[in-house]
């Protein structure tokens, strides 16, 4: 397959300009949702019922292993943004594929917090204040793991299509979404792992 | 693990005979409905010219069948109520509470979103591409998506009279009640699930038509020489994808405390009821305006076409329709002012309420004004329009009074609330939508509905409402709560009678619209519409043939002003033959939207029932299924221009044997579109 | 057609206001239109100002309507006929600047009004209310008199002119109070308290009930609200004081199980802090419970007598 089949009608161009302004609508949608989520989270902090709050439970090595690792990945998959608009199709799939592994580091600390919170009796179930936590953070690392299946499909598609310009608009769709979760994190980070440690 | 979850043999509705004899009736239905399909041997036309078409007019059509078919049903639900209710002083009536309480959530859930979201989205999709001088929207497949999604949410109320029960949480399902310490079961769950899948549907086409309409223009197209309709459009699009996200939340959490034992709105353990109502109407405001806008839309088209005259107050109109859109979001409290919020709260949120009366006033008075010094033609459309303009005024006159707190705290949750809004919904939501399809009926089959019983069913509809609802407003001073199974103050009974006899009369109106679409397909041959213009319209979508071929415009057309086509028309114009045709990119057909709306369907219900091993299944066939697509960089065809030709060639031979204009012989008409002089 | 049409309209406009007329014969003794109390009557008042200010936009919309409608329709060639009469400016002044003057109007009466009738207002509290603490169960109202000691089931009895206090909440799913002829309603929440202030000008019976649909037995959850002299009041005590059953924790839990229809029913004693200890058994010291009091501003210096006019 060759390098890059990257010429462009301008029907093309447009119908790709379209799908990436529907993506940020999209993104502006979900942006909503996360917005309500800490709105709740704010209001439920204090609903511990008596249970364990954050203070107990969180901890500030992790929440930023975890906010390395996310960071980082949108770093790797900038590098790989980069490698695609040079048409070099080994280092996009490098990269794509560190971006992955360090997506996936992420999940893996995320599951290890929640299972060690509800082994503690601190799940969703204890109290408002717990459910909000879990649904806010949940939430977020839901789309991560969505991301983190895309990033595997993408990876395909640059394997058996190559660096085709409806796959550069696809990996540039799936950029957006990353960044967008990193942003959120950042907030999750500093409205609900700071404070609640502070 | 349980393979069926918690579903059992129990589950089925033998345990009451109206539940059975609900379940029989949908069952029949669908059984009907396949019967005939057989009959006419038209299994292929329907799945591979309808089911996998993702062309917007075709949806357009399979969203306006959903919604009238859950018109029926939602007025089944209706009709129960009302004979329930005028039989049931001091006794218990023939439907118990708890069937009684199933009826109510079902009735508001079915009709705001089964009925009144597929029919806005059905009349946009099959118009608005066509009124902006586009091929389609900006994301076909998406926009399938969107319709099975919304099917498929309708598809999980439709089955919960087969299997199990509904909520009886009302169509807002407050929590704690709706939680699973007082409402365990199905019912709820049912509930939760239709409303989010078809959520997500809604927020597709809200994204879908955004773009659509900032993108997708024909060339001339500004934004102030959109038609008022699309311009309603726009801003109901920009409150689908910004309002949507908060049922979504709401739902969720909803879900998430019945299913995983959460505690958001729980009694005790930290939850707070007070924060689903926040977010729930947070979203339902601005719902009932997504709900309308588009129905303001459709009456401004008419009433310009149907005047004979331009519309008036177009830019108050537009800018009207963005304050409307804007202040949405500023009054969602107004819902609860009984909630206990603070008189600065209240005071603040009264106020953001009765604001946006003005613009919707001002808007009755520029469709007045459009009518003065027209010339009125009295077809069903425009009957549905002015029956419009006379009681919705009523219904927002009534909805200032509940704007005001210390008003509200005496009638909140009274009939009286309920007759205010269904003092909106009806003249203002239905009968836009009613009109629409009158009006747009056309365009879709290229025939012409029956006028005279179109003017029977407006006629058992007006006159059905105002016995039906005029009797709950004055229920409300009266005190009597909305939601009652059975009452004992026999002063409200005589009002629950006259109401039950609107109810029957607009039962007729309903029978009338059946018995239309029956006799115009009879006689369809009679009433063809030759040209793409029956009524002389205005806007581009008249410009097209009637149906419109799949690509609706062979030349893309040059817009120089607003009401383009009675520009077009003006000028001379209209119906020019091209020089040369082009070759045209149209989606292909294809299964995979119908496949992930089934699997919704399959999912919602799986999760329902705590099937997880079938939940997870649905799961990876949508995955699947989206990978599949996204997969797939092939999925247009081209029609080439000698195919175009042929088709084009056809519509002109029609054009020739058509009269000039399809309005020509009506006693009102006022004549040809003539160039505007300059003021 | 067109004349059958306008027959049609007029024989409409006959039968509607046929209907209304019949209807409003009940209506105008029903509890809204002839209020028994302050509260409702300053409700009612304000309900009226701002009908007959809305007839301002209201009658024209009719008045235009009825005239247009006939005028121009289509066969009428005596009219004039302006096709392209698209803007004209003095109506959009009109349009926009009219029902802007009215809500300002309207606006300036809501905000005075929501502060004056703000429910968690004690009506005059120069005088001693009386305290009277609401409980929602299902499907029932339980009223807890903590200064005389006596608990009742769906009966409310309090002496005319002597304002109520009530203090709301629940102890099952989300209700709301309400008694229309006197005062409009509140919700009743679990975990959190709510007010109610009530008075009632003379002796009378009325009834009030849950507004909030909470289940199968929500179409009886009604109560008696009776207001009595002061002579009646203390006899009607002294009757639920002779009563033999009184109101501890065990009772207590019997009663909040669900029942419909249940008869007025009379505790002589009641647990200590019932009303609290039901509200802490949800709230846990959670920091968003509803605040009783916080968020609402001190009580307008207006004194009952300007509301009771």
């Amino acid at each position: 397959m060759s390098a890059t089949t990257m010429t462009v009608t301008p029907q093309d161009a447009e119908k790709y300009e379209e799908k990436e302004f529907g993506f940020w609508l999209y993104l502006m949608s979900d942006a909503i949702i996360f917005a309500l989520l800490f709105a709740t989270y704010l209001v439920m902090v204090g609903n511990a019922a008596g249970g364990p709050t954050g203070k107990e439970l969180f901890s500030l090595e992790r929440a930023a292993g975890e906010t390395a690792l996310l960071l980082l990945s949108s770093t790797t998959f900038g590098v790989a943004a980069v490698a695609l608009s040079q048409g070099d199709r080994p280092k996009v799939l490098l990269w794509l594929g560190i971006t992955f592994l360090l997506g996936a580091g992420f999940i893996f600390l995320e599951i290890g917090e929640f299972r060690g919170m509800i082994d503690q009796g601190a799940g969703p179930d204890r109290s408002g204040f717990l459910s909000s936590f879990f649904t806010l953070v949940g939430t977020h690392g839901l789309h991560v793991s969505v991301g983190l299946s895309w990033i595997a499909v993408m990876f395909g598609q640059v394997v058996f299509k190559g660096l085709t310009a409806p796959v550069a608009s696809r990996f540039m769709r799936l950029g957006l979404f990353w960044h967008f979760l990193d942003i959120i994190w950042v907030v999750i980070f500093s409205v609900v792992y700071l404070p609640g440690l502070l | 693990m349980d393979i069926f979850g918690r579903l059992t043999i129990d589950s089925l509705p033998f345990y009451s005979a109206i539940a059975a004899s609900g379940a029989g009736i949908t069952v029949l239905g669908a059984l009907s409905v396949m019967a005939v399909i057989t009959y006419l041997s038209a299994w292929r036309l329907v799945l591979f010219d309808w089911v996998s078409s993702i062309d917007h007019k075709k949806i357009g059509i399979m969203y306006i069948m959903v919604a009238l078919v859950m018109l029926m049903r939602g007025f089944i639900d209706a009709a129960m109520m009302r004979s329930q209710q005028a039989i049931a002083y001091n006794n218990e009536g023939y439907l118990p509470p708890g069937h009684f309480d199933q009826v109510f959530s079902s009735h508001g859930t079915i009709m705001i979103f089964f009925m009144a979201m597929p029919f806005l989205s059905g009349l946009i999709n099959l118009i608005m591409p066509q009124q902006i001088g586009s091929r389609d929207v900006a994301f076909p497949f998406m926009n399938a998506i969107s319709l099975w999604l919304t099917t498929a949410g309708a598809g999980l109320v439709l089955i919960s009279l087969v299997i199990g029960k509904f909520s009886t949480a009302g169509w807002t399902g407050y929590p704690p009640y709706s939680g699973s310490q007082f409402t365990p079961g199905v019912g709820v769950d049912y509930w939760l699930w239709a409303v989010l899948i078809s959520g997500v549907g809604s927020t597709m086409t809200g994204i879908n038509f955004l773009v659509t309409i900032i993108k997708c223009r024909a060339p001339g197209m500004t934004m102030l020489r959109l038609p008022v309709f699309t311009w309603t459009v726009f801003v109901t699009s920009i409150l689908m994808v910004f309002a949507f996200p908060s049922l979504t939340v709401a739902a969720g959490m909803l879900v998430l405390d019945r299913t995983l034992d959460m505690h958001f709105f729980t009694n005790g353990m930290g939850g707070n009821m007070m924060n689903y109502i926040n977010l729930f109407w947070l979203w339902g405001h601005p719902e009932v305006y997504i709900l309308i806008l588009p129905a303001f839309g459709v009456f401004s088209e008419v009433v310009a076409v149907f005047s004979q005259k331009r519309l008036f107050g177009y830019i108050s109109l537009v800018l009207a329709t963005m304050a409307i859109g804007f202040l949405s979001f500023t009054v969602w409290l107004h819902h609860f002012f009984t909630m206990g919020s603070s008189a600065r709260v209240n005071s603040f949120f009264g106020t953001m309420t009765t604001i946006i009366a003005v613009p919707t006033g001002v808007k009755v008075f520029d469709w007045l004004f459009t009518i003065y010094r027209g010339r009125i033609i009295f077809k069903p459309p425009m009957l549905f329009t002015l029956g419009f303009l006379v009681t919705f005024t009523i219904g927002g006159l009534s909805g200032v009074l509940l704007a005001l707190p210390p008003v509200d705290y005496l009638m909140h949750n009274t009939t009286f609330l309920i007759a205010h809004f269904h003092n909106v919904i009806i003249p203002g939501v239905l009968f836009g939508y009613i009109a629409g399809y009158m009006f747009w009926f056309p365009k879709a089959f290229g025939f012409n509905l029956n006028e005279k019983w179109g003017t029977w069913s407006f006629w058992c509809w007006i006159i059905g409402f105002y016995l039906a609802f005029m009797p709950l407003y004055l229920l409300g001073f009266l005190g009597m709560p909305r939601r009652m199974e059975h009452y004992e103050i026999a002063a409200w009974q005589p009002h629950l009678i006259v109401a039950a006899i609107g109810a029957l009369i607009i039962f007729f109106g309903i029978v009338c619209m059946a018995v239309q679409l029956i006799v115009s397909i009879r006689d369809r041959q009679s009433a063809l519409d030759l040209t793409g213009d029956p009524w002389n319209g205005r806007s581009l979508e008249w410009a097209t043939s009637s149906p419109a071929a799949p690509y609706n415009f062979a030349v893309l057309p040059q817009v120089q002003s607003v009401d383009a086509w009675w520009d077009m028309k003006a000028r001379g114009v209209a119906y020019q033959r091209p020089q040369q045709y082009e070759d045209i990119t149209l989606p292909k057909n294809t299964f995979i939207a119908a496949v992930i709306g089934g699997s919704a369907f399959v999912f919602g219900f799986a999760m329902i029932w705590y099937i997880w091993w079938l939940a997870i299944l649905c799961l990876a066939v949508i995955f699947v299924s989206v990978v599949v697509r996204a997969s797939d960089d092939d999925s247009d065809y081209i029609m080439t221009a000698a195919e175009v030709k042929a088709i084009e060639d056809e519509r002109f031979a029609q054009l020739a044997k058509a009269p000039k204009n399809e309005m020509a012989d009506d006693p009102g008409f006022a004549g040809e579109p003539i160039p505007e002089a300059s003021t | 057609m067109i004349v059958r049409q306008a027959i049609a309209y007029r024989s409409l406009a006959l039968v509607i206001g046929a209907a209304l007329l019949c209807g409003g014969c009940s209506v105008i003794d029903g509890p809204v239109l002839d209020p028994k109390g302050p509260i409702t009557l300053a409700e009612r008042d304000l309900l009226f100002k701002a009908v007959a200010i809305m007839m301002v936009v209201i009658i024209p919309v009719f008045v235009m309507a009825a005239l247009f409608f006939w005028r121009y329709r289509g066969t009428n060639r005596n009219a004039k006929y302006t096709p392209n009469l698209a803007y004209y400016w003095p109506v959009e002044i009109l349009v926009w600047g009219v029902p802007a003057a009215i809500i300002i109007w309207l606006g300036i009466h809501l905000w005075h009004d929501t502060y004056k009738l703000d429910p968690y207002n004690e009506i005059d509290p120069s005088v001693k209310q009386l305290q009277v603490q609401a409980i929602a169960q299902d499907w029932k109202w339980l009223f807890v008199y903590p200064e005389q000691n006596i608990a009742v089931v769906n009966e409310l009895v309090f002496p005319a002119g002597q304002p109520l206090s009530i203090r709301i909440t629940s102890d099952t799913v989300m209700n709301s109070l309400v008694i229309p002829a006197l005062a409009g309603q509140i919700y009743a929440m679990a975990g959190m308290e709510t007010r109610l202030n009530v008075l009632a000008n003379e002796p009378g019976k009325f009834w009030g009930r849950n507004m909030q649909y909470s289940g199968t037995g929500f179409a009886d959850q009604q109560f008696r609200a009776i207001a009595t002299t002061e002579e009646d009041f203390d006899a009607w005590v002294d009757k639920v004081k002779a009563a033999s059953g009184t109101l501890d924790a065990s009772t207590y839990e019997a009663l909040a199980k669900p029942s419909q229809k249940v008869p007025v029913t009379y505790y002589s004693g009641v647990e200590p802090n019932l009303f609290d200890s039901i509200i802490a058994k949800y709230s846990h010291g959670d920091t968003d419970r509803m605040p009783a009091t916080a968020a609402h501003a001190a009580p307008a210096a207006e004194p009952a007598a300007e509301a009771a006019e």
